[in-house]
């Protein structure tokens, strides 16, 4: 059981003093879990601490290779929103 | 404004507006972790051409961050303070935060620190806060109603849980206001930023204006939202709309008769350096302050010189405004008194630089914009003369920087700088705003009176502005 932070992480640190197994660690180009160390913090608190701070939408992965923070779920912005309005940019 | 509270805001540019003209500041981005999500912001972003606030080229260390202070300080002499501001919140980095203050403190003890946070974590923080002698802080305070902060504030992290909705607001607003009651308790000087987002908080923040000014702060600034597409964030995606000038004008007027309402800021970067209103942070880069040699001794004997004389200059100029002697009118018989011609308000444009009409017309980045009237001139806003980027036609949709300038002075009747070429002039008058280069390098306060009462004796000012584009 552990949960693994992705390249979309922006490597704002949040994480890193709340992880009550200190298993995260600062690497390049962004923040790494170590796996041994991580306990999802089952036993410690009611939520993931990492996944419970995260700004960034999709960053950290649970096993399964799940987002935690599912697209819309952090910003409010409704996905499809966030897609259009991406493509009518990359029009002008 | 007593004299005791203008003694320690005199060389802070963000406090006084009087201090803008003449200090700078900058921020040290040290403090990426954020404990909540607004509205307004992306965590994503950074554009080196855009500048608002939480957004940072580069990230610092402590060590980093104090050697870049000492390296601006000694090339910017009219650098007074060192803010932390983000790109996070400085609350949620506190050790970060706390051991940048410890370090300047020691180092350059004549630089003011001071600290913006959203204020959920100010009362955990506050004593540390008092220990570093941060004399300023500033809070960010949209809202005082939970239903009002849910449509801002998306979460907050609290007690380790991600707690979402009303609340989350009411726990967001309840910190702040005890943290703004704490700071106060201790006299450290508290400025609340607010930033105006139609149809959310606007007419509410009347009441946050008078709620905090009972608590005892000492400075509001009201802020426009700033909400693009581009930028990612929740309401530039969703379409909320930003102020125009003349709506956030109107909402720091009916603010002003309870409050100091701030009218100088510039919604800067979390990393800016230098006066408001200009960036100098590429001057600054980790590795162009590496090949730097300072001599910080003399650098901070040079500051001290240079406050001392602007120091004065400015305790001059108060001195002879108090000193203008009142007509003495003698009247033998009774008469009535003549009624005093009162003209319009004016808002005018000003390219200014160091408290002057001092800037060419097409070099000027900004205006400031001052309202005019009998009461004399006082200050009411700033406009971006090359919006939010510059010099990357990507950006653009096309359109001149001059005719972005033009749209950006709309409301203004008049512009003030030290000169102007034909064609803006042509362009200008068209879009009926009068240029007007007769004042160059004199005082602001005195250019804009002088044209005001020209404007006065020629009749100008019975009706409304002639100007049908004016906004």
């Amino acid at each position: 059981m552990a949960l693994e932070i992705i390249e979309s992480c922006v490597n704002c640190r949040a994480c890193v003093t709340l992880c009550p197994n200190k298993a995260i660690y600062a690497a390049a180009p962004h923040f790494l879990i170590e796996r041994d160390k991580c306990t999802e913090c089952v036993g410690d608190f009611a939520e993931a601490q990492c996944v419970a701070i995260c700004p960034i939408e999709g960053a950290i992965l649970d096993e399964l290779g799940v987002e935690m923070n599912p697209p819309g779920s952090l910003t409010g912005i409704p996905p499809e929103r966030w897609a259009a309005a991406r493509a009518e940019i990359a029009s002008r | 404004m007593s004299d005791a509270i203008r003694a320690r805001v005199q060389d802070h540019p963000c406090y006084s507006e009087e201090a803008h003209h003449y200090f700078a500041r900058m921020h040290v981005a040290v403090a990426p972790a954020c404990n909540i999500q607004c509205h307004y912001c992306n965590r994503k972003y950074d554009c080196a051409n855009e500048s608002r606030p939480g957004v940072v080229s580069e990230l610092l260390t402590p060590d980093q961050a104090v050697k870049k202070t000492l390296a601006v300080a000694a090339t910017i002499p009219q650098m007074t303070v060192l803010g932390i501001a983000g790109p996070g919140d400085p609350l949620a980095n506190p050790a970060q935060t706390f051991d940048t203050f410890r370090q300047l403190a020691a180092k350059a003890p004549d630089i003011k620190l001071c600290v913006s946070t959203n204020g959920l974590a100010l009362p955990e923080h506050i004593d540390e806060l008092a220990k570093h002698n941060i004399d300023h802080v500033t809070i960010t305070i949209n809202c005082v109603d939970p239903d009002v902060g849910a449509r801002i504030y998306p979460w907050i992290f609290w007690q380790n849980r991600r707690i979402r909705g009303r609340e989350a607001a009411a726990i967001l607003i309840e910190q702040q206001q005890k943290g703004l009651e704490m700071l106060v308790a201790r006299g450290i000087l508290v400025k609340v930023n607010s930033v105006l987002i139609p149809g959310v908080n606007d007419e509410h923040l009347k009441e946050v204006s008078r709620i905090v000014k009972a608590k005892g702060a000492f400075l509001h600034n009201v802020m426009p939202l700033i909400a693009e597409a581009k930028h990612g964030t929740f309401y530039g995606v969703m379409g909320q709309r930003s102020p125009s000038p003349a709506e956030l004008k109107n909402l720091q007027d009916a603010c002003e008769g309870d409050m100091n309402m701030m009218r100088h800021c510039r919604q800067c970067r979390a990393d800016a350096v230098g006066l408001l209103g200009e960036d100098r942070g590429d001057e600054f880069t980790m590795d162009k302050i590496e090949a730097m040699d300072i001599d910080y001794e003399a650098a901070m004997a040079v500051r001290a010189e240079l406050r001392a004389k602007v120091t004065a200059e400015l305790a001059a100029k108060r001195a002879r405004i108090h000193a203008e002697p009142a007509p003495q009118v003698i009247q033998f018989m009774p008469r009535v008194e003549p009624q005093k011609p009162v003209g319009r308000p004016v808002l005018m444009a000003v390219a200014a630089k160091n408290g002057a009409v001092a800037v060419h017309f097409g070099h000027a980045r900004e205006f400031l914009v001052y309202e005019a009237s009998a009461d004399g001139a006082r200050l009411v806003g700033h406009r971006r003369a090359d919006a939010y980027c510059s010099g990357d036609d990507s950006c653009g949709d096309g359109e001149s920087v001059l005719d972005r300038t033009i749209r950006a002075l709309v409301g203004c009747e008049t512009v003030l700088c030290s000169r102007i070429g034909i064609e803006p002039w042509g362009k200008l008058e068209a879009a009926g705003i009068q240029p007007n280069g007769e004042h160059a390098m004199e005082p602001i306060e005195e250019a804009v009176m002088a044209v005001w009462n020209e404007m006065l004796a020629g009749g100008k000012l019975d009706a409304r502005p002639s100007a049908a584009k004016c906004a």
